[in-house]
């Protein structure tokens, strides 16, 4: 037995492994290339003057004082860059009459909220640009502000863009009845005993990325490389050469490490435009690096609906109908899929429940707010708060168990593939299972008798459950189902495998990792389809002249389309192999088996050559296949025919103290089927991310504006994002049915967490004051909001827009970089 | 972000210190630890001509005995007091307080004397300066002056240290008796500040509640000392019924602000929760 074949049999498969990620060490400890440690010879600097207004018709703009600062090399307005600046695309027109405004990267005459860039300072350091942002003067001229999406919509109110006839971008209707995928729904509600009609709010969010946003542009010639802090380095080339007119072969586009994103830095924004108009003009490297307080204000914020469902059963708890009415507000603009994100969460509403009819609209509403657009879940966590939410009230109208009402409405595990109401083909499953394991793992039936205990005793500490039984699309993806939503572009994935002389492996990917562990899982993929050490495998991502084909990473579509690719990219290359093992050995193909990386003649041990081996048998193409082209490499392209559908439960205790509202959680345990799982570390981070991010709209983050459209929360005083010590214990369990439209059988984990745990959260809360008068609790559940329905009625309302006095009063209009009589406050404070 | 331009001085007396400050004129700051100070210039909310950079002098370091009080240098980390044993043994009041103050890394740089002096209403440390009776030694040219607690914090993010003045130490009365104490904070997530807090010291004689300091955060412009509840609980019997009947009265005399946080109203709910709860703790009930 050769040595090669002792180690075969002695390697476990990678896929299934609990690697610790290849890629952890530099990025922890942050020794690597981002965009915004990248100094360049020569390099200038950009600063970006921003609206400490949120709607303005911009009468002047004085730079004069700026230009004459020290190292200020140049000052651009709106005016000097309109003619070139074109509009910041929106690659997603939901219906055909959609209004799309246009969305100038620095504003010309009008702003429309506060942080939009107004001018640009260019200069020889960082610090000379900040300090000449307060030196430009710009003049004013205030127009009423829309902040409220009902009253956007009203007859005579005020518009944010006066060239468009109203605050509606688009209307977009799905109705299960006339599509043919349903029955008719106002039949369904006419015939229905029990109606059961609910408005939520679901809160803007702020997507909070770790490294703030950065751009470096290097002019070569006629060719520009861009480096960026974002997740969609392919799409972002593409569209930059549709904006500025460059020609996409002289563009190169580079993400290099890139320290988070969430859906947030799924995005053409108007600074990666400015840094690189500035950069052409001025034949010099530029660079562009946000800090928090631009990041918050300026960057696209996610969710922010209203949500009016109603849902129809009759008295035994048998579901007859889902009606829903959505406003999803916009924001000022319409970035690259901001009207995209309610209407992918269009098709999820039905959850994993069999409604026979189904009807949904949504109205897309313009305000004078930071534009929104895709944030972890995009579209799937509102409509899955939305369902979870009204099956717990009608489970209350029917004095029903929220869990028996599911079980009796969910579809059965024999019942795969199921095609719901709204279209979809859900994939596979077993709602019943994951639910048990659920239920086992957070102690449910101790936790009911405490509860019990608690309300008997009139404990002023409460304790409630809530689930959320969950399913989500993953794999954003099939490129025919994104046509027929008028999606601007496809949704499959690029691979390449390239078999270096020495026997090592070269990965190239186009989906562009930031922060998932793309690195570790596709070498444990590669690892398993050639049978090389995992060491051997070098991942290349996030650089369109190094993988020059690729759709990205978001939509939890990284492992189910690219992991794909990868994987069919290396059977290829292991079918080239075998046909030079087959020439070396003299053997025939047939013949031959693949194992541990090696092929041998079957029945002759001994005889094995490896597929490193072979790469250097092919690197010096002495002795080859007569005909065959000197090459193993491979390369493939997948698009899959459908979603994955992975699914889970989440079950939430929580405690309520009913003296101060404050609430925490006791015990959260989920089981997740996100079917095969290739690193079960990795996907146990993803849950846990996931669900830090899910909690955190439930209970500490909004993106609250005060009445003048200042954002309030402006800093991380104001906007809370929870840390490790604010988070309980997590059970995680994991029941595993292989997604059958894909090889690995892999459905997505990237968003699951986030997507399912907000309504058991809520839910949970509710479960512990029902029975003190409270019906519902506005998100985030802050201690205020759970006191004043407890003692007072209503659900909450809104807070009071001011900041937090701590920390001198914080605040957007003062972290603008621009000089205002407020920020004028000297060293008093 | 980056602070607008100013000048640095690092004295490493007092003396040069005061100095320094006389030079700098109107427009200079003090930096003690910078948890506030440099955050709030980075946002260019402030914006001084001088900056006056503590760090370097050694003599307002640390906590001495000084026989009926212990003595707080400015200059003492929050971690230093966390770990200091007069503190631990006299005026535990001030460590459970300190140790909620912020996260691990801001308690190594910030100080006992930049927190007090900087007199944020949502800062933790001045409420219970305000219980435990602390006085204020303040430096000037003109030599050092002591600034009882209750004259010490004058408005909203003001104290009675007057231009070209520091402050030096702070001396805190030794306790005699059997004292409790608790410091009840309230906020939303680990490491932000008060929403409302309620520093409580109780003397406990005899099944009764001799005597009881009380402190609230966040109630006002400054922090506040609840005087009614003191008094009803001056001679009170250590009972719940009669601690939750005085702490009914925490909110009289308080003007608290409404924010994202909280409303007027609900802070003055919380705070008489909040005030039943450390009174409770204190007296040991």
């Amino acid at each position: 037995m050769t040595a090669v074949e002792e180690r075969a049999e002695a390697a476990a498969p990678e896929v299934g492994k609990a690697r610790r990620r290849k890629e952890d060490a530099r990025l922890i400890t942050g020794r690597t290339q981002w965009t915004d440690n990248l100094v360049l010879p020569g390099m200038l600097h950009l600063a970006v003057v921003r609206s400490p207004v949120a709607h303005a018709r911009i009468a002047s703009v004085d730079v004069t004082a700026a230009r004459e600062a020290p190292n200020v090399v140049a000052v651009f307005t709106g005016a000097d860059l309109a003619e070139e600046q074109g509009s910041l695309p929106c690659a997603w027109p939901v219906t055909p009459d959609m209004v799309n405004p246009g969305h100038p990267s620095v504003a010309v005459d009008r702003v429309n909220h506060v942080g939009e860039a107004v001018a640009v300072v260019v200069a020889r350091s960082r610090v000379a640009a900040q300090d000449a942002l307060e030196l430009v003067d710009v003049d004013y001229e205030p127009l009423p502000v829309v902040l409220d999406m009902e009253a956007a919509l009203a007859d005579g109110a005020a518009r944010v863009h006066d060239h468009i006839d109203s605050n509606r971008s688009f209307h977009f209707v799905f109705d299960a009845g006339e599509m043919g995928t349903g029955s008719a729904t106002d039949q369904a509600f006419d015939d229905a005993e029990v109606v059961v009609s609910r408005r939520f709010v679901q809160q803007r969010l702020i997507p909070a990325f770790m490294e703030p946003r950065a751009v470096v542009v290097q002019p070569q010639g006629d060719n520009y490389t861009m480096w960026s802090s974002t997740q969609v380095p392919h799409i972002l080339r593409l569209m930059l050469a549709m904006v500025t007119g460059t020609p996409e072969h002289k563009l190169r586009v580079i993400a290099p490490d890139v320290g988070g994103g969430f859906g947030g830095k799924l995005q053409v924004t108007p600074e990666e435009v400015l840094t690189f108009l500035v950069a052409r003009r001025l034949g010099k490297p530029v660079k562009w690096a946000e800090n928090r307080s631009e990041s918050l204000m300026s960057a696209h914020h996610g969710r922010d609906q209203i949500q009016y469902i109603d849902i129809a059963s009759d008295r035994q708890g048998n579901v007859k109908g889902l009606r829903c009415r959505i406003l999803a507000d916009m924001g000022a603009y319409l970035r690259l899929v901001t009207p995209g994100v309610p209407i992918l969460g269009a098709f999820m509403f039905l959850g994993i429940y069999k409604f026979p009819a189904y009807r949904f609209e949504c109205d897309g509403v313009f305000t004078n707010k930071t534009p929104t657009d895709a944030y972890r879940g995009a579209g799937r966590p509102e409509a899955t708060f939305a369902v979870e939410r009204i099956m717990d009230e009608l489970a209350v109208e029917l004095g029903m168990d929220p869990l028996e009402l599911r079980r009796k409405n969910w579809i059965n595990a024999d019942e795969f593939p199921f095609t719901t109401a709204a279209g979809l083909e859900y994939d596979s499953g077993d709602y019943d299972a994951a639910t048990r394991e659920a239920l086992q793992l957070i102690g449910y039936d101790e936790l009911r008798e405490e509860q019990r205990r608690r309300r008997e005793s009139g404990d002023p500490v409460q304790l409630g459950i809530g689930f959320s039984t969950f399913t989500e699309m993953c794999g954003l993806a099939p490129s025919r189902v994104l046509g027929s939503l008028s999606y601007g572009a496809g949704g499959w994935e690029h691979a390449a495998i390239r078999m270096l002389p020495t026997g090592k492996v070269e990965v190239v990917t186009g989906a562009s990792a930031h922060g998932q562990g793309h690195e570790t899982a596709w070498s444990q993929l590669v690892a398993d389809r050639l049978g090389v050490p995992f060491e051997d495998i070098e991942v290349l991502h996030g650089d369109t002249s190094v993988a020059p084909r690729g759709l990205d990473t978001y939509g939890s579509r990284s492992l189910v389309v690219g992991g794909v690719a990868v994987v069919n990219a290396a059977e290829k290359v292991v079918a080239k192999a075998r046909r030079v093992a087959a020439h070396l050995l003299e053997a025939s193909e047939e013949d031959l088996e693949f194992s541990g990386g090696s092929f041998g003649v079957r029945g002759t041990p001994g005889t094995g050559i490896s597929i490193q081996e072979i790469a250097l048998a092919t690197f010096a193409a002495h002795n080859f296949p007569e005909g065959m082209e000197p090459s193993i490499d491979a390369e493939a392209t997948f698009d899959p025919e459908n979603f994955s559908f992975p699914h889970g439960t989440h079950i939430c205790a929580m405690e309520v103290d009913t003296e101060t509202g404050f609430v925490k959680i006791r015990k959260y345990a989920c089981v997740d089927d996100v079917g095969t799982i290739v690193n079960p570390l990795i996907v146990e981070g993803q849950v846990h991310g996931g669900l830090a991010q899910g909690i955190a709209q439930a209970l500490y983050e909004e993106a609250v504006y005060d009445e003048d459209g200042n954002l309030t929360t402006g800093t991380f005083v104001d906007y809370l994002v929870p840390s490790a010590a604010d988070l309980p214990h997590f059970d995680t369990g994991n029941t595993v049915h292989a997604a059958p439209g894909n090889p690995i059988g892999a459905k997505g984990v990237g968003e699951a967490g986030c997507i399912a745990s907000t309504p058991a959260v809520v839910n949970a809360a509710l479960d512990a004051v029902r029975h003190l008068g409270v019906t519902d609790i506005r998100m985030p559940l802050t201690p205020e909001r759970v006191w004043r329905p407890i003692h007072q009625g209503g659900d909450g309302g809104d807070r009071a827009p001011a900041g937090s006095n701590a920390y001198g009063g914080a605040q957007t209009e003062t972290t603008t970089g621009v000089s205002t009589e407020a920020s004028a406050l000297g060293g008093d404070r | 972000m980056i602070p607008a331009p100013f000048a640095y001085a690092r004295p490493t007396t007092v003396e040069e210190a005061l100095q320094a400050i006389a030079d700098g004129g109107e427009d200079v700051k003090v930096l003690a630890g910078g948890q506030s100070l440099i955050p709030v210039m980075r946002l260019r909310l402030a914006a001084p001509g001088t900056v006056v950079d503590l760090g370097k002098v050694d003599g307002l370091r640390g906590v001495r005995d000084d026989g009926d009080a212990i003595v707080i240098g400015a200059m003492t980390t929050h971690s230093d007091v966390l770990a200091d044993p007069l503190i631990a043994e006299h005026a535990p009041l001030i460590a459970e307080a300190t140790g909620t103050v912020a996260d691990r890394q801001v308690r190594h740089r910030g100080t006992f004397g930049g927190a007090l002096v900087h007199a944020d209403p949502a800062g933790d440390l001045p409420a219970v300066a305000l219980a435990l009776d602390a006085q204020f030694v303040i430096a000037g040219p003109s030599g050092r002056r002591t600034v009882p607690a209750s004259e010490f914090f004058v408005d909203y993010l003001t104290t009675a240290v007057e231009e070209g003045e520091l402050l030096v130490e702070v001396r805190v009365p030794k306790l005699t008796g059997q004292w409790g104490m608790r410091y009840e904070k309230f906020n939303r997530v680990a490491q932000a500040w008060s929403i409302v807090a309620v520093a409580a010291a109780v003397r406990r004689e005899d099944g009764h509640i001799a005597e009881a300091r009380i402190g609230l955060t966040n109630m006002g412009p400054t922090p506040l000392r609840a005087r009614a509840v003191e008094e009803a609980l001056a001679g009170a019997e250590a009972t719940a019924e009669a601690v939750g009947a005085a702490a009914a009265r925490a909110a009289e005399g308080t003007d608290p602000s409404s924010d994202l946080n909280a409303q007027a109203d609900y802070r003055q709910h919380l705070v008489t929760v909040l005030t039943r709860r450390a009174v409770s703790t204190a007296a040991g009930l």
